[in-house]
This record gives structure tokens, C-alpha cells and sequence, in this order.
């Protein structure tokens, strides 16, 4: 079901957070001196600015989903593009995912650049075959000759209260699948630049938005150089620890790091941003430095991205590690009912635990 | 998917049984009720608006995450599970209050499923009332799947009322569109299984109307499938039960499964975070309140003698239901912490029992923190 959204959070999904008002108009209509702004938004709305940069530059691009025209989808984040680009580029489709992403590939090899909605986390696998032995083997079965121009934004993550299979990270799956990029943006910022170049990547995107973060605000830079989309980030500088996280992680990361800071410890948090393939340069420069690393995620830790850092980490810099590197993680346990998803989810508490933990070895 | 004269309907919108050439073959089933069954079928209809009423305000008030209302559909509802018998399954879709209330199962189970305390909310092998399923169209294939056991239990055709054994699955008009629902109709067709396809044509799928899921009135869909089926106007009870009782009867019997699409329209929103206003018209909607299912058997229940008295004592008794919903939901607790790490496999695995473990722990060492310190890291 949909929509269940924000009920817990207190924000409604009507919200005039996430509808594109002024920063998304303006952008339209700005002389070209205005462009350099920085404006404040928050990541629903600055990714509803990004696809309407999309739509205007590439009228190959093509929105498509579940009530994703009149309503704008059940978090706004299309609210307004179907009035503007009309229905034939905002297209409500039919009730079936499979058909969104199979009809997706199909528009794709006709020179299209479809971007689909799918509603919810939990809803994306009556689409998984369609995504994994279709769509993110086309362009290797065609030895190169036929490119998939397809991105997958899968609202995904808990911290909302909703009903069951509203509120998962199923992001090691697809990152599991080789052909397929993963990526997932923390900061309006990234939200707005990274729904850009992954529409403009000649390759299939999972594109996941951490939905706890769609209404805070940010600043987004207008005329900014985008950060490469496979590039992780430095989110704030430290010396004693490496804590490494994407999507709605990534705040809280930054709050334990604010949290250790006060009480002596430095620490450095990365923003991975890209899931697969992983950009390990700024990990791994960080480790050397640290010697400590934390990985956490709301997924659950078996077979997960932050198994994979693990590996990788202890594979390349064994050396210059102080301690095992610690996963802090959703548990190998189906997402739990709302009331106790506060138990399941990794907070900040719990990665601080961890951070004592790496310090004591 | 206007109705036409092959719709099937008894009870007109103004409440005059007047059915329709199309509604012959079902008679004998309607004739076999007591005006006690239009009145139980009333209470029913009556019960359920005002637990639907309840659970909504339960919600805004924040005792759950969202609720999806039930309210117009009640007629479909009611008429199809009273035609259902005991030893019969049901696959319902999250909105089939209605079927739950008379299946059987205690409806706190539903605000506990929506409030976020379980997954589930009943057993149904109490009831033979499945658990509601919210990934669209997925339960169409388990209700087959049952259905194919059924038969190759025995279970069909062998003549004893009291065994012989249909399953009916409920699902809405978007559902139609997934693969899965497709899917079922093939391998229900295949297997000539013992089931009811019952469609809840509302005509929204959240914001889109049926018209993208079909070009075509849905209950044409099954036939090139080669499943019979019927329209009726679901919101009279009377088309509901008659229709459905016949083709439960004709799949316990062995002759394979049946579909029916109900005309019907929900009045609320699609869930309590849904606004409706941005996609549909307070005319199509004003249209649907005339059609009202509840009020046109009060209509014609009033034209037989029912009095205020009857009346009065349904109205009051949905009160009850609606009030003790309340004095339970409100005394709903937290789940405890140990119920995220049940039931993860049939039996206890070391690994889940060590993060169960872990996770007691760590929850117990906040209780070590000493009030001043509440807030920093124990
Ligand atoms: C596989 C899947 N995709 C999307 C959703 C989100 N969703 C919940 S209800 C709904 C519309 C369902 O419409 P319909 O089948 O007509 O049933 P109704 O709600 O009208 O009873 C959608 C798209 C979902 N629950 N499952
Ligand atoms: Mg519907």
C-alpha cells in the first residue's frame, strides 16, 4: 500500500515540502546569471528539480510509473512534470512492475531514456527479473552494440512507521548483479545532480532514495561541478576512525561523529553515494590514515555492502588496520513490525557503540 | 466500466427488487434466503461502516500508521463472504474488512496489522480467513495454489456440502494489471481448480483509473483465459451473494473456476495518507454516494416491515463493536523487543539467537545508565 509514508514521522506527504514550487520554476526561467545559485530544499524537491532539468534537456528522457502523473507519486517527488511535459513523457502506467521495467528495456532500445518510479522498496521485485537477467545483461549479451540507458528510483529505508514492505533496503541484491550501477544520494545536493548523470549514464541505474531524508531541507548547488556518480565522498574529516554509510546512514553517522567529537574522539565519515561499483580510493586513503573502520547500513548485515567493504578493506589494508573492521547493521531478521523498527534500524547509539568497540582493541 | 444489461443486479440503487434479465440464472440462490438473512446481511453492511468510521479516526488520532477504508464496498463484501461456507478459503487483498468481520476473525487483528505490531493479526487456520496481503495481486496465485491441494486432496465434486471445498480470492481492479494475477487465471484454467476469482472493481488504483489497467470491462478479461465470468453491481448485496454462492457452488462441485467482477466505487480514500481530491471528481463521487450499498437495503428492508426498533438495536450494536475497537486499540502495547527475532526459521537458529542475545543486551545496558548521565553513551 502506499503512502503509508510519513504517518509516524508527523509530516504529511502532501507536504508543500516536496512540491515544486519556486527553486524548480526558477530554474526553468533563470537567465543564465542566476544559475550559480545555492538554493535550500529538501531531497524530494530537488529531485523533482533535477528530472524536470532532465526532461527539458533530453526529450528522450521519459518519466514512468505508478501514480506518478496527477498525484506527482505518492511522495511528490513527479509532482507538477506530467502538467508540464504532458503524459506521453509522465506516463501513469499500468499496476505492474514487471511490465514498468520490461516495457522500460524496450523503450530503451528504441533510443528512449526511461526513468521508472517503483512505489515502494518492497514493491520493486515483480520487476527483479526484469532488472537482473534482462535489463543488466542487454548491453554485455549485445557485445556492446546495444546501450541501457534505464534508471530504477526505488524510494527505499525505514525511520517512516510504515506497514510491512514499505520500508526495506534491498540495495545488495542489485548490487549483487554485475551490469547494474547502485547508487543512492544522501544530500539534496547529491540528490539533484545524481538523478542528472545517472539519466545521462549510458548504463542501468538503481537509483535508491533514502525516503527518511526526502523532506529535511539542503543546499543545493545550482551550478555546481557534479561529483562523478560512481565517486565516494568525504562527509566530514577525522582521524581516529572511519565510519563509512550511504543513504539516510549518512546522518546519522554524522551525528555519532558529532557525538564522539565531544567526547575526544576524531572521526571521519565517507558517504559511499555510488553501492556498485564501489569507489574504494577515499576508503581506503581514510583507513591508512584511521587504521579504524565501521561500516553501518539499515540493511541487514549478511551478504550485504558493508560485507563487501569488509572484505575488500581487510583484503588491502590488513596492514594499516588497528582493529577488525565492525559492520553495524540491520539484523538478519525480516524488517520488523513498526513499533520496534527504532530496534531494528542502527542508530546512532549503536554506532557509537561500535566506534568504543574499534577503539578498545 | 459503466454496468450494461449484462450486469447483474436484484436491488436497485433506489432499493426495489427488480432484477435484471441477466440475474436469472442466479434467483434460485437469492430466493433461498429469510428476510433474517437480509437482516444479518444489513448488520453486517452496518458493523463494518462503523468499525471503518472507528479505525479511521483511531488513525488520524495516531494510534496507527495509516488505515485503508472500506467504506461503499461493504455490499460486495458482505454478499460474497455470506455465500461462502465454513470449510471454504479465502485470500483476501487489505481492504476485505467486511469478510474478516464475518469469517470470523477478531478485527483488532487488522488495526494491530496497521498500527505496526505484527505482520500478521490472526491465525487462519482458526478461520480459514488468510492474512491480508499488501504486495498487489500476489495472493491471486496462493488462492490457486490452495485450490489445486484442494483438488488433489479429493477435496471437490464428491457431493457432501459440508466438505466439498471452493476458494475465493479477493483482489482490486489495479491488480488485474500484475503478472501474477494473469498467472493465476492460467494455472486455475489449467487445473480446472475449485476457486472464485472475486474482482473489486472500485475503478482507482490509487490515482489511476481503471481505464489504464483495461480497455475492455475486466470480468471479459478471464473469458480468453477460458474462465467464465459475470459483472454484477456490487454494491447490492443481494447480486453479491447470489452470484457468488452460485459459483462457489459450481467450483465445490468440480466444474472449475468462476470470476466475478463487482461494480462498486470506494467513497473514502485509498489509505489515510492518500488525498483524493487531487485526482477525482466530487461529481463521480457524489454519483457513487446515491448507490450507496447500506441505504438501499434499508430501503427495502424498511418496505417489508423493519421498523425503527430493528433499526435502532443494528445501529447500537455497531456502536459496541466501534467502542470496544477503541477501549482494545488503546490499550494495545509495544511489541516486545525479542518478537523482531521469532519466527525467522521453524526452528531456533544459533545465528538469529545470538543477535537476539546481543540485541537484549545492548538494550539493557542504557538501564546501567545513571540518571544524570541519560542522553551520553553509557
Ligand atoms: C506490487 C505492488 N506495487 C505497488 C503497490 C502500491 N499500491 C498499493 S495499493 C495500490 C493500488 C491498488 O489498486 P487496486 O488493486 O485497484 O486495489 P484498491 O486499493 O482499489 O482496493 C498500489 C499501487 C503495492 N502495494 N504492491
Ligand atoms: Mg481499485
Amino acid at each position: 500500500m502506499t503512502d503509508i509514508t510519513t504517518a509516524q514521522t508527523g509530516v504529511t506527504v502532501d507536504s508543500e515540502a516536496i512540491a515544486p514550487s519556486s527553486p524548480a520554476q526558477s530554474m526553468q526561467t533563470a537567465p543564465a546569471a542566476a544559475v550559480d545559485s545555492i538554493q535550500t530544499m529538501p531531497l524530494g524537491r530537488a529531485l523533482n528539480a533535477g528530472l524536470r532539468k532532465a526532461l527539458q534537456d533530453d526529450d528522450r528522457v521519459l518519466l514512468m510509473g505508478e501514480d506518478i502523473g496527477t498525484l506527482g507519486g505518492v511522495f511528490r517527488v513527479t509532482e507538477g512534470l506530467q502538467k508540464e511535459f504532458g503524459p506521453q513523457r509522465v506516463i501513469d502506467t499500468p499496476l505492474a512492475e514487471s511490465g514498468i521495467v520490461g516495457t522500460a528495456i524496450g523503450l530503451a532500445m528504441r533510443g528512449y531514456r526511461p526513468v521508472c518510479e517503483i512505489q515502494f522498496d518492497g514493491f520493486i521485485y515483480p520487476g527483479f527479473d526484469q532488472i537482473t537477467s534482462q535489463l543488466a545483461k542487454i548491453t554485455n549479451r549485445h557485445e556492446g552494440s546495444v546501450s541501457m540507458p534505464v534508471v530504477i528510483r526505488v524510494p527505499y529505508g525505514g525511520h517512516i512507521g510504515a506497514i510491512e514492505h514499505h520500508q526495506e533496503s534491498p540495495e545488495a541484491y542489485f548490487a549483487h548483479t554485475a551490469g547494474l550501477r547502485v547508487v543512492s544520494p544522501s544530500t539534496p545536493n547529491d540528490a539533484y545532480w545524481m538523478i542528472q548523470e545517472a539519466i545521462a549514464s549510458n548504463d542501468p541505474v538503481m537509483f535508491f532514495e533514502p525516503k527518511a531524508r526526502y523532506w529535511p531541507k539542503g543546499e543545493v548547488s545550482l551550478a555546481g561541478n557534479p561529483v562523478p556518480l560512481h565517486a565516494s565522498r568525504v562527509a566530514r574529516e577525522g582521524t581516529e576512525v572511519t565510519l563509512v554509510g550511504h543513504g539516510a546512514m549518512v546522518t546519522m553517522l554524522l551525528q555519532a561523529a558529532e557525538l564522539a567529537a565531544q567526547e575526544g574522539t576524531s572521526v571521519e565519515v565517507i558517504d559511499l553515494r555510488s553501492l556498485s561499483p564501489i569507489d574504494y580510493g577515499p576508503i581506503l586513503q581514510s583507513v591508512h590514515k584511521t587504521g579504524r573502520l565501521v561500516v553501518a547500513q539499515e540493511a541487514p548485515g549478511f551478504v550485504s555492502v558493508g560485507s563487501e567493504i569488509a572484505a575488500t578493506v581487510t583484503e588491502r589494508a590488513f596492514y594499516s588496520l588497528q582493529a577488525p573492521v565492525l559492520r553495524v547493521a540491520g539484523f538478519d531478521a525480516p524488517f520488523p513490525p513498526a513499533k520496534v523498527e527504532s530496534l531494528y534500524l542502527p542508530d546512532a547509539d549503536r554506532v557509537l557503540d561500535a566506534i568504543d568497540r574499534s577503539l578498545a582493541y | 466500466m459503466a454496468e450494461s444489461e449484462t450486469t447483474v443486479s436484484l436491488l436497485s440503487a433506489e432499493g426495489r427488487l427488480e432484477p435484471t434479465p441477466s440475474a436469472e440464472q442466479f434467483l434460485p440462490y437469492f430466493e433461498k434466503l429469510t428476510e433474517a438473512d437480509y437482516r444479518q446481511f444489513y448488520a453486517d453492511m452496518a458493523q463494518i461502516r462503523a468499525f471503518d468510521a472507528e479505525a479511521t479516526h483511531l488513525q488520524r488520532q495516531g494510534q496507527m500508521g495509516l488505515w485503508p477504508p472500506s467504506t461503499g464496498q461493504e455490499g460486495a463484501q458482505v454478499g460474497s463472504a455470506r455465500a461462502s461456507r465454513p470449510q471454504d478459503h479465502i485470500f483476501p487483498s487489505y481492504r476485505e474488512h467486511a469478510v474478516g468481520l464475518i469469517r470470523g476473525i477478531d478485527l483488532l487483528g487488522i488495526i494491530e496489522l496497521m498500527r505496526g505490531t505484527t505482520h500478521g493479526g490472526w491465525n487462519p487456520q482458526e478461520t480459514n480467513f488468510h492474512l491480508y496481503t499488501l504486495v498487489i495481486g500476489s495472493q491471486a496465485l496462493h488462492a490457486t495454489g490452495y485450490a489445486m491441494g484442494v483438488t488433489f486432496d479429493g477435496a471437490v465434486g464428491t457431493g457432501d456440502p459440508e466438505s466439498d471445498t471452493a476458494v475465493m480470492v479477493y483482489f482490486g481492479d489495479g491488480a488485474t494489471s500484475q503478472g501474477d494475477v494473469s498467472e493465476a487465471l492460467v494455472f486455475a484454467a489449467s487445473f480446472q481448480t475449485p476457486q472464485v476469482f472475486f474482482l473489486q472493481n472500485n475503478h482507482w488504483a490509487i490515482s489511476v483509473p481503471v481505464s489504464t489497467q483495461s480497455r475492455v470491462p475486466l470480468y471479459l478479461r478471464p473469458r480468453g483465459f477460458g474462465i467464465p465470468s459475470t459483472q454484477i453491481d456490487g454494491n447490492d448485496v443481494f447480486a453479491s451473494y447470489a452470484v457468488t454462492a452460485k459459483y462457489l457452488d459450481d467450483a465445490r462441485s468440480g466444474r472449475g473456476p468462476g470470476f466475478i467482477e463487482a461494480l462498486t466505487y470506494r467513497i473514502g480514500a485509498h489509505t489515510t495518507s492518500d488525498d483524493p481530491t487531487k485526482y477525482r471528481t466530487d461529481d463521480e463521487l457524489a454519483s457513487w454516494v446515491k448507490r450507496d450499498p447500506v441505504l438501499r437495503l434499508e430501503t427495502y428492508l424498511r418496505g417489508l416491515g423493519a421498523d425503527d426498533a430493528f433499526f435502532d438495536g443494528v445501529r447500537d450494536e455497531a456502536a459496541d463493536l466501534a467502542a470496544d475497537i477503541r477501549r482494545r486499540t488503546l490499550a494495545l502495547g509495544t511489541p516486545p523487543v525479542g518478537k523482531i527475532f521469532d519466527h525467522v526459521y521453524s526452528d531456533p537458529h544459533p545465528v538469529i539467537e545470538e543477535q537476539r542475545e546481543w540485541l537484549a543486551q545492548y538494550e539493557a545496558s542504557f538501564d546501567d545508565v545513571p540518571a544524570s548521565a541519560e542522553g551520553e553513551r553509557a
